[in-house]
């Protein structure tokens, strides 16, 4: 087994231990879901004019955000932060492995594991009760689960970048309260991206966040044709790559400077 | 050829300070002040293949630092460094295949997972063949005693059975050379006499060289023919563990217990250091006065049930060295 492997499976079965905080989890995004449903809900009663969304595809747009949120990257994982913190650096550059490469595999698994965990009963939880529908159809569900793999790795690219930083700021709370409100925001996980004003909306265009939630997402519900998942996956393998190289560049600068916390 | 060559190693770090309170904090926001402190200042040595070298000094003196960058971790300033013909820092992946590290203070195990999965791992992420493995987990197994503490996560491990845990997990890959950065910290006498037992005979027996940083005393006397100390960045004494004794002084130590109680004790050429109940301490200079003529002395005016006679304890040694290089 290759060195990043292993580890990505460690990291995936201990994240699985935590069966209390998923269940936490759980429990919120439910919550969550059902107030911003019927928000929603609430909005297209008291509204006459055409939606660019159908209030079905809305609710389940939303359910699959609250689903898959610890997909987003919009926190840093717990072990690499300790890492960072307290000086465990020291140990991981004692491994003959590529320091980047071991980062991103521990937040892939940190994040897949998370999100296994708790998207299984709130998708069926939604999908019972809670008028979630199931992909538009079989190559719409295809096509989604092509696109959130590209999601998850652009997700673990700018995580890492959050990481890297640390090295700067030791702490991670200023990077990733940041990076909250952008990401939560611009990807399409707090407000659809098609409800926001068209001037918004070519800003969003322009930048990483949507390949994260509103373009997989549009590809479930079948408002985006499968014939754009070639551009969409284009898309998002492009900022990946860009986020690596920067995270990349900037850990071989921190490396050099890194005092190693605690002498 | 040496092993490992080090020569006018350099680091400096930048420490940002502030004054204490709410003044200092606030001061501290407008202009931060930094001071450049010489971790390393110009250190050099060398080491043959299968040496047990104790590497001591007082805190801050340099000792991690050296051995962060032995390891590959820090790039220095300035100054060489070979460790098998390879730059640490510059080599690092191939490096530190061959070398295993443990630092007391800190584990490398996974704090999650049972012993056994954290060395399953470990061969993984160092990619050792599955016999090699085989052979060496159970080689490590039965001389640290790990069989019923395979399937214990390490969070569950007292500190005594996680440092024997860490030594394992350090030599999994099987290195050639061993740091080992105080590995006796905190362990009750039993564990420590087994971490000593387990080091003598891995160097001893399979010729792994291994540098030992430590503060405690006992751990250089049992294990190392050879110390470096280390102070305020640069190296005070390289040599043989007598000649650090040597270096700082030639007295010697005699200590009588006599059968009555209360006696004064006294002798030209000794002094009193301490006195217990019916037992005395005293220190003389052999150059001035051998042993014997000492003994017969005190044997002749006092009525004495029991002598002997050894160095001044390392502890004290080590001590005054540091007080001497006005650390």
């Amino acid at each position: 087994m290759t060195p990043y492997f292993a580890i990505l499976r460690a990291r995936f079965a201990a994240v699985l231990q935590y069966r209390a905080a998923a269940f936490a989890g759980f429990g919120t995004q439910l919550a969550f879901g059902l107030v911003l449903i019927y928000v929603y809900e609430a909005f297209y009663r008291s509204s006459r004019g055409p939606q660019p969304m159908a209030l079905g595809e809305v609710v389940t747009y939303i359910w699959l955000g609250q689903a898959l949120l610890s997909l987003l990257p919009w926190d840093t994982e717990p072990d690499v932060r300790a890492l960072i913190r307290d000086g465990g650096v020291a140990y991981e550059l004692l491994r003959p492995v590529d320091l980047y490469a071991l980062w991103y595999v521990r937040t892939v698994a940190w994040r897949l594991a998370r999100a296994a965990l708790r998207s299984t009963p709130l998708v069926i939880v939604a999908m019972v009760f809670f008028q979630m529908r199931p992909p538009a159809s079989l190559a719409a569900g295809l096509a989604w689960a092509a696109a959130t793999a590209g999601a998850v790795a652009l997700a673990c690219a700018m995580t890492s970048l959050y990481h890297v930083s640390m090295l700067w700021t030791v702490a991670g709370e200023g990077v990733t309260t940041i990076s909250a409100t952008l990401v939560l925001f611009l990807s399409g996980m707090m407000i659809p991206l098609p409800l926001l004003p068209a001037w918004v909306q070519r800003i969003t265009a322009a930048l990483p966040f949507r390949g994260l939630v509103d373009l997989p997402f549009r590809l479930y519900i079948g408002s985006i044709p499968t014939e754009r998942l070639a551009g969409i996956l284009l898309e998002q393998a492009g900022w990946t790559l860009a986020f690596v190289a920067l995270g990349r560049w900037l850990l071989n600068r921190g490396l050099r400077r890194v005092a190693v916390q605690g002498g | 050829m040496p092993q490992i060559i080090v020569e006018n190693l350099c680091k400096t770090f930048t420490v940002h300070e502030r004054s204490s309170g709410m003044g200092g904090a606030l001061r501290g926001v407008i202009r931060r002040r930094s001071r450049q402190v010489h971790a390393l200042d110009g250190i050099s040595f060398s080491v043959e293949p299968g040496e047990l070298i104790g590497y001591i000094g007082p805190n801050g003196a340099g000792k991690s630092t050296t051995v962060k960058v032995l390891g590959g971790i820090l790039v220095p300033d300035g100054g060489r460094c070979v460790v098998m013909g390879r730059v640490p820092w510059k080599q690092r992946i191939e490096h530190v295949r061959s070398i295993g590290v443990v630092f007391g203070q800190r584990t490398q195990l996974w704090w999650d997972l049972p012993v056994v999965e954290s060395f399953d791992l470990l061969r993984d992420i160092y990619r050792v063949p599955r016999d090699a493995y085989a052979r060496t987990r159970a080689e490590m197994t039965e001389l640290l005693d790990l069989a019923p503490l395979l399937d214990v996560p390490v969070r569950q491990l007292s500190l005594g059975q996680r440092m024997r845990c860490d030594l394992a997990a350090s030599l999994l890959h099987s290195p050639d050379i061993l740091f080992l950065d105080e590995p006796t910290i905190g362990l009750d006498a039993v564990s420590k006499l087994a971490v000593r037992d387990f080091v003598r005979r891995l160097n001893r027996q399979r010729g792994v060289t291994v540098i030992l940083t430590t503060h405690d005393m006992d751990d250089i006397e049992a294990l190392c023919s050879r110390v470096v100390v280390i102070a305020n960045g640069q190296i005070a004494l390289d040599g043989p563990l007598e000649e650090l004794r040597r270096r700082v002084s030639s007295e010697r130590r005699l200590t009588v217990d006599l059968a009555g109680d209360g006696e004064e004790v006294f002798d030209p050429d000794a002094i009193l250091v301490r006195r217990e109940g019916n037992r005395v301490e005293l220190s003389f200079d052999p150059s001035r006065v051998s042993a014997a003529t000492l003994i017969a002395r005190l044997a002749q005016r006092h009525e004495v049930s029991d002598l002997f006679v050894q160095d001044v304890p390392i502890e004290e040694v080590v001590a005054r060295l540091y007080a001497e290089m006005g650390t």
